[in-house]
């Protein structure tokens, strides 16, 4: 397998060398910042392509087949007449807030963005209380949507906001179990420490029943995160005409919908990292030459083909069920999901203390 | 109480019935898409024999109709699509005079399709065609003569 620590370690000693310590901390981080913003943007334009032809294929349909071969140019064109939209200006509107809640939104996926474990040694930020910064950097993404909802001066975006804000808030706490369950399975928060103990077997082979009730749980509650349907009321188009961004146009919505696509890559990526062993193949004990011929494949290939079939079954789960109403939503998470993954976290601890994993 | 309606009887119920929707979206997932791509498959497009495209009237090899020139037709149409002119000429055998079809004058842009004028004709002279590529770049090339 390849390590891409030796590669970061080398450009960094070469840029040492060469420049004044301070500024190659600044060149440094540039240079962090432009990768993480090229991957964050291309899988964006994966995503969206991915989205339209996967929902095609479910209601039986083709998808964008016109532009470009297999509609492939779509996305770009969508993108350009975006770009390319004004920008305006709301009466009455809250002009500093307005103009900065889809940066925030932005911002906060991106940040969770840099912390998925790309392959060994591929990521931006990693540091021992990995899990616990991406629980709080996700979570700041809700005050982008509230300010929006907020300054938008128009009565639909303020109940999407608000209910946004119940939605995104209540769900936290059952994702945040789910987490927690692992992380007392693996005993550390580190993001690339949890990954290189899933070389020998993935977490959700490894803490069967609890690992897979918190599995199911996790992505019950990742997709309300996300707001997605079957969970899409903050933007509910038959009640509240487009939630919390109906008053943006031009780049305004269109960083509202890539950070809700890239959440939506970003819940499968920590999925993936946490359950499905992030960039480590499959590991079978027992099976010596199957093992050594998963290590062929490539790190970033494992996680990147992980993530996007758990993608796949969010899509997939986005177009069978209808919308729950606001007061199901949140009988889901209080009556059930927390009490469910309470109890999940105890049969762990107990599993761990009794040593019944594997 | 039925086990479906306790607490942990609907966490199993919900489970199984969502399941269940999965089942069919996963299978409509798999099937063959229904989309026609239709500039390119027209060599292999099927259409509706009951689609209503267009309004003709057949010919037999002789080159005659079944018109009477009753007007039936023009009379059902709610547009005013169709209009017909007559002549009367008189039938040298028994000296009667009868209507004669002049010209059948219909309006492809004002038709409905509603299939009206089909109904009303009491010698199914007139029928609706599959040929539905009926654009053109100049309105009056919709106004069409049906008999020859």
């Amino acid at each position: 397998m390849i390590d891409f620590s030796s590669i970061v370690t080398a450009v960094d000693c070469f840029l040492e060398s060469a420049m004044p310590h301070q500024l190659a901390i600044v060149v440094k981080c540039i240079l962090a910042a432009v990768c993480a913003l090229v991957a964050y943007l291309s899988f964006a334009i994966l995503m969206i392509y991915m989205e339209r032809k996967v929902c095609a294929s479910f209601q039986c349909r083709l998808g964008p087949t016109r532009v470009g071969k297999w509609g492939l140019l779509q996305v770009f064109s969508d993108v350009f007449k975006m770009i390319i939209k004004e920008i305006i200006e709301i009466k009455d509107s809250d002009r500093i807030l307005y103009n900065l809640a889809p940066f925030l939104v932005v911002m906060s996926s991106i940040i969770t963005f840099s912390c998925l474990p790309f392959a060994r040694g591929l990521q931006v930020l990693d540091f021992n209380i990995g899990i616990f910064f991406i629980m709080a950097a996700s979570s700041f993404g809700i005050l982008g949507i509230l300010l929006a909802g907020w300054s938008s001066s128009n009565k639909f975006s303020m109940i999407g906001a608000m209910r946004s804000g119940g939605q995104m808030i209540s769900y936290e706490l059952s994702m945040g179990l789910s987490i927690l369950t692992l992380v007392v399975l693996s005993g550390t928060m580190q993001i690339s420490e949890i990954t290189e103990m899933q070389t020998k077997g993935w977490f959700i082979f490894r803490g069967h029943i609890p690992a897979v009730i918190a599995f199911i749980i996790y992505l019950i509650a990742g997709n309300a995160e996300t707001n997605r349907a079957p969970f899409d009321l903050p933007e509910a188009e038959s009640e509240l005409t487009a939630g919390f961004h109906t008053e943006y146009s031009g780049m305004g919505f269109g960083f509202f919908y890539v950070a809700e696509f890239m959440n939506m890559f970003i819940i499968a990526g920590i999925a993936t990292t946490i359950f499905l062993g992030g960039w480590a193949p499959l590991y079978i004990p027992g099976l010596e030459g199957f093992n050594h011929a998963m290590c062929y494949i490539p790190g970033s290939i494992w996680f990147i083909g992980k993530t996007l079939f758990i993608v796949w079954v969010l899509m997939w789960i986005r177009w069978t069920f209808p919308r729950l109403r606001i007061d199901q939503v949140l009988v889901l998470e209080w009556k059930f999901l927390v009490p469910i993954g309470l109890i999940n976290l105890l049969i762990m601890t107990i599993c761990v203390v009794m040593g019944w994993t594997f | 109480m039925k086990f479906e309606d306790t607490y942990i009887g609907t966490v199993f119920y919900t489970a199984k019935s969502l399941l269940t929707g999965l089942k069919v979206t996963l299978k409509e997932f798999f099937t063959r898409k229904v989309t026609e791509q239709y500039p390119e498959n027209r060599k292999t497009l099927q259409i509706s024999e009951r689609h209503r495209a267009r309004l003709v009237m057949p010919h037999d090899a002789e080159g005659n109709n079944r018109c009477i020139a009753c007007g039936l037709c023009s009379m059902a149409c709610p547009n005013g699509t169709i209009s017909i002119t007559t002549k009367s000429v008189t039938d040298e055998e028994s000296g009667k005079s009868k209507k004669v079809l002049v010209e059948y004058s219909y309006d492809l842009g004002s038709c409905m399709f509603c299939q009206l004028c089909v109904n009303a004709c009491p010698k199914n002279a007139i029928e609706f065609s599959n040929e539905f590529e009926n654009a053109v770049f100049d309105r009056r090339k919709l106004v069409l003569r049906l008999n020859r």
